[in-house]
């Protein structure tokens, strides 16, 4: 019969998990690295990174991930695929529940699950997900070759993807729902000074329309008109959610969006229990802070499983 | 060797191999520009050994092989497909893991 309880457990298998998996691994700890769908995380929908040191030329989201993961494994970091229902921790112990029923045990756990991309939640927005909807710009960009597409958002990823999918559309019409963007200046100043680029400010899409697929939006501005605009492709980029549903969030303690809080060694409120990456309540989110809080949460892991405080 | 058993599918084999075949068919939509397709292809290479004779495990490269996407209004991938007897029987946008995908290709035994 497999193991059903571990050292430590790593819940989530991103640039976070990944890292902590390659330290406790490799600190000989008893570990599992446990992910629901494939390693990565949101790096994966990445185009390309060009701020993780040590990689002069740049690559993509995809090839630092199967670096990291490829890292792990030559210190033979046991992974599990497999869905999470439920986290329960009591002061003896911390149990995983899954889909199908089984259950995990650990001394420690550090949990990494991540964030996914926010919703407007509005009409149509499920419906037509992969039919002109996307929360994904390097995925899904290259279907709108030669059309007239909508970017919701004005942060980093609005602005970036808005400039990078000019790469395949005619025209990407940015709607922001305030008078300025909150992007970092030279993403800014990329967009305004591409000619495929235009803005509509102080207004939010209020429904996605189409028969098959999406053919119009509605938008309101702040003075309650409304109007249509017709577009094929529409992506959503307003920031992330964290993937906290499984999560004892009171028991951990989160901020008010639901993001987990922790000290500086990314420990919890609950003892033997760390997070890591996205999860996290912070202010940057980026893929070299991330590896950064995996190692610092593996040895804080670490620390605690052999009572070295 | 790895992957043998994954078919790459074209435009012109899609109604003859999938609709009209012997056994159920998924079909994975993707791109080499797509990390999350890349992601996956492994996952996928290892359910065309365990699936072999039960389920066709098909790739069809969106770039080289527009009209099947357009058929099937595809415009996210990966989009994995399975069919069964002609009809849709499920599908899945995204990176998902490979206990989803054989919860999904179970659907179709």
């Amino acid at each position: 019969m497999a193991n059903t309880h571990h050292q430590l457990i790593i819940l989530g298998g991103g640039p976070a998990g990944l890292t902590a998996g390659l330290y406790a691994a490799r600190d000989r700890l008893q570990v599992m690295l446990v992910e629901k769908g494939v390693e990565g995380g949101q790096v994966l929908v990445t185009d390309w990174i060009d701020n993780y040191p040590g990689f002069p030329e740049g690559l993509s989201g995809f090839d630092l991930i199967e670096k990291m993961a490829a890292q792990a494994k030559r210190f033979e970091l046991e992974t599990k695929n497999a869905n999470v229902v439920k986290v329960e921790l009591t002061e003896a112990k911390k149990k995983l529940i899954f889909e199908s029923g089984e259950e995990l045990t650990c001394q420690a756990l550090i949990i990494c699950t991540g964030a996914r991309p926010n919703k407007l939640g509005i009409p149509g927005e499920q419906e037509f997900t992969g039919k002109g909807v996307s929360f994904c710009a390097t995925c899904d960009g290259p279907f709108f070759r030669d059309q007239e597409i909508l970017v919701v958002g004005g942060g980093d990823t609005a602005i970036q993807e808005a400039d990078f999918l000019t790469k395949f559309a005619s025209k990407v019409t940015v709607i922001h729902r305030r008078d300025e963007l909150r992007a970092t200046k030279v993403l800014q100043e990329k967009a305004f000074a591409n000619e495929r680029i235009e803005f509509i400010w102080n207004s939010n899409v209020v429904a996605i329309e189409g028969e098959k697929e999406v053919e119009r939006v509605r938008i309101r501005d702040n003075n309650g008109e409304e109007r249509e605009i017709a577009a094929s492709g529409v992506f959503i980029l307003i920031g992330t959610i964290p993937n906290s549903e499984i999560l004892p969030l009171e028991q951990l303690g989160a901020d008010e969006s639901g993001f987990v809080i922790t000290d500086d060694e990314m420990r919890t409120k609950v003892d033997g229990v760390m997070a890591a990456g996205d999860i996290r309540s912070k202010r940057v989110r980026q893929v070299i802070n991330a590896a950064g809080e995996g190692a610092v949460a593996a040895i804080a892991a670490e620390h605690y499983l052999y009572d070295w405080d | 060797m790895a992957g043998e058993n994954v078919k790459h599918l074209t435009d012109a084999e899609f109604d003859e191999y999938v609709l009209k075949g012997d056994v159920p068919s998924l079909v994975d939509f993707w791109a080499p520009w797509c990390g999350p397709c890349k992601a996956i292809g492994p996952v996928i290479e290892e359910l065309a050994d365990e699936y072999a004779g039960k389920v066709q495990i098909t790739k069809m490269n969106v770039d080289d092989n527009p009209t099947t996407p357009g058929k099937y209004s595809i415009r996210a991938i990966p989009t994995l497909i399975l069919f069964k007897g002609g009809e849709i029987i499920d599908q899945v946008t995204g990176a998902v893991g490979k206990t989803q995908l054989v919860a999904m290709l179970n659907k179709a035994l």
